[in-house]
């Protein structure tokens, strides 16, 4: 077969790529076991075994981070998951179909900005000298108040954040699952008496249970996977104890303290976890019902 | 289709009534979703259109007050930002370029039945979503690599999305095989099959997820921060990052004769107009590519 001899051509750089780049790293994970120097190689460092994690566990970083990365994903999840549901229900309602498209498009344009623009946006309208919110604050007889600085509200800058950014684009995927609900159900329905509450409660909920119980379980698995890269723009050492999750942990540690094997020690634990988690939501899910689950 | 909203008999106009009251208020909250995600845009623009010291005093809410393209000024005379902006532009148009060369070339043979191996080679890279090394392993290879504070770590690491792969092979996969077969039996070979058939077929997918790889390259700020080490390689978003977060404006403004703290709000809000514009100005050209993508990416999954 000559003439399939050309997709394995074509298959080869991409196979390459996946070996080089996400392979060898797994394989040079067992640093995390390991007393791995820079100046030595991966197979002559020292072995330790779970020293690393006894160590990471035993810290007092260990509660502060999982503390955080939990309640963080937590909020997130409180707040963030209906978020994009609510939308797309409210989205569902409208009859003209102009002004429908119209809000959606607006809704989903912050899923574009780059993180950094829209850090830099919160950061200037929190800034306590000139920032807005402060400014309405001070207006309405209050002291300015450094948000960025104090602890105790960061998970809630930091939520909204991520829902003004994610609400517009979450609602896609409701979006969809709504479209493709049978209208004669609504008409059936009106027949009998139903108001469009109920409708709503009776036929189009139930509807897109499938659609929302995938998103909570892929939810589930990502509970110690708070994305560290957005908080890494905007938190400082004084909100450490709220805002540093396991992901920024992971950054100071290895990349700036270089301290490889340690931090690829706490990256593992959370890479584990993760998965556990996600398999573990599946079957769940796949107890409820046969039909939402993944795979 | 109008649908009936108005039932029969004596509570019909109860039921009208209550619904429209129930959309009028839908439509105001969904305004106020419109207002709220625009807000912050035209606030940013106004301040940085704006005079300083109204904005010192707070009184810019959504007018600019004080109109003067100062800010503008000095932000287009930093040669920091025309360097960032070069160094971004080249690496979303290479770094797309490789991308969708390479998802290509990987997802037409998972696409295809008579591919040893593809089952094996499938699970192979949907691992890898799973499950990976890491962030300090992964840095590990790039930096034995030598690939640190090079232009290679911009274009390289990222070099295969795999959401991105799999999209694309699904798209292949429903492409029809008699197509192919006709042009296998023809004498063509699968390289041309590709280029001279799949491809015309599927210009919208690979259109889209063009779009997604670029945009992604534009806004990327992680793998500069973590494989970039000189200011003059840096990206748009790095250069923003530092004139806006961490308010290293002193450069800026090293040639003001007058009160230093007059320019600097302006500046700052001007910085991030200039980096976010030309998305805000292709998004409406090409939203739609990027919802039919996560369609197709969502009945995938």
């Amino acid at each position: 077969m000559k003439k399939s001899a050309w997709l394995y051509l074509m298959f080869a750089p991409v196979l390459c790529y996946y070996i080089i780049f996400k392979y060898i790293p797994m394989y040079g994970l067992q640093i995390a076991f390991k007393d791995y120097s820079i100046y030595s190689t991966i197979s002559e460092s020292p072995w330790i075994g779970f020293q690393n994690f006894q160590q990471f566990f035993s810290s007092l970083y260990f509660g502060r981070l999982l503390r955080n990365t939990i309640l963080i994903s937590f909020y997130n999840l409180l707040f963030g998951f209906p978020a994009p549901i609510i939308l797309a229900l409210l989205l569902n309602e409208v009859r003209n179909l102009r002004f429908k498209k119209t809000i959606q498009t607006i809704s989903y344009l912050p899923h574009f900005v780059s993180s950094v623009v829209i850090v830099s946006m919160v950061v200037n309208f929190l800034d306590p000298q000139s920032g807005l919110i402060n400014k309405i604050i001070e207006y309405m007889g209050g002291e300015s108040v450094n948000f960025l600085m104090d602890p105790k509200y960061f998970r809630t800058i930091f939520t909204t954040m991520n829902i003004w950014k994610g609400v517009g684009w979450g609602a896609i995927i409701y979006t969809a699952a709504l479209a493709g609900v049978d209208t004669t159900l609504y008409e059936v329905a009106m027949l009998d008496g139903a108001g469009r509450f109920r409708q709503v409660i009776s036929i189009t909920l139930p509807a897109i249970a499938p659609t929302i119980s995938i998103m909570l379980i892929l939810r589930m698995g990502d509970i110690l996977n708070v994305s560290g890269t957005t908080i890494l723009l905007m938190y400082n050492p004084q909100i450490y104890e709220t805002a540093d999750v396991f992901s920024t942990y992971v950054y100071r540690r290895g990349l700036i303290e270089s301290d490889y094997s340690f931090a690829a020690a706490v990256d593992l634990f959370q890479s584990v976890i993760g998965l556990v988690m996600i398999i573990l939501s599946n079957r769940i899910a796949r107890k409820i019902d046969e039909e939402t689950s993944l795979w | 289709m109008k649908k009936q909203v108005y039932g029969e008999g004596a509570g019909a106009l109860k039921l009208g009534v209550g619904r429209k009251i129930f959309l009028c208020f839908n439509t105001v909250l969904l305004l106020f979703v419109a207002a709220v995600t625009l807000y912050p845009f035209l606030y940013v623009a106004a301040v940085s259109l704006s005079d300083e010291s109204y904005i010192v005093q707070g009184r810019v809410g959504i007018i600019p007050q004080g109109i003067n393209l100062e800010a503008y000024k000095r932000v287009f005379q930093y040669p920091m930002l025309g360097q960032s902006y070069v160094n971004t532009i080249v690496y979303t148009l290479l770094g797309t370029l490789i991308n969708i060369i390479l998802t290509v070339c990987g997802a037409f043979p998972l696409s295809r039945k008579r591919f040893y191996g593809r089952g094996f080679f499938t699970a192979l890279i949907v691992f890898t979503m799973l499950f990976n090394g890491g962030l300090i392993p992964t840095f590990l290879v790039v930096k034995q690599l030598n690939m640190v504070d090079s232009i290679w770590a911009m274009l390289i690491p990222g070099a295969v999305g795999t959401w991105e792969l799999l999209v694309m092979r699904s798209f292949f996969a429903q492409i029809p095989r008699e197509i192919e077969e006709a042009a296998l039996i023809d004498g063509s070979n699968e390289f041309q099959t590709l280029v001279r058939i799949i491809l015309p077929l599927s210009t919208a997918a690979i259109a889209t997820i063009i779009l997604f790889y670029a945009v992604s390259h534009w806004n990327d700020f992680f793998t500069a921060m973590i494989y970039l080490r000189s200011s003059e390689k840096y990206p748009l978003q790095i250069f923003l990052r530092n004139i806006v977060i961490q308010n290293e404006t002193a450069d800026m403004m090293r040639d003001v004769i007058e009160d230093r703290n007059i320019i600097g709000e302006s500046i700052k809000h001007a910085t991030i107009m200039v980096a976010t514009v030309p998305i805000l100005f292709v998004y409406p050209f090409i939203q739609k590519y990027f919802v039919t993508g996560v369609m197709i990416g969502s009945l995938k999954g």
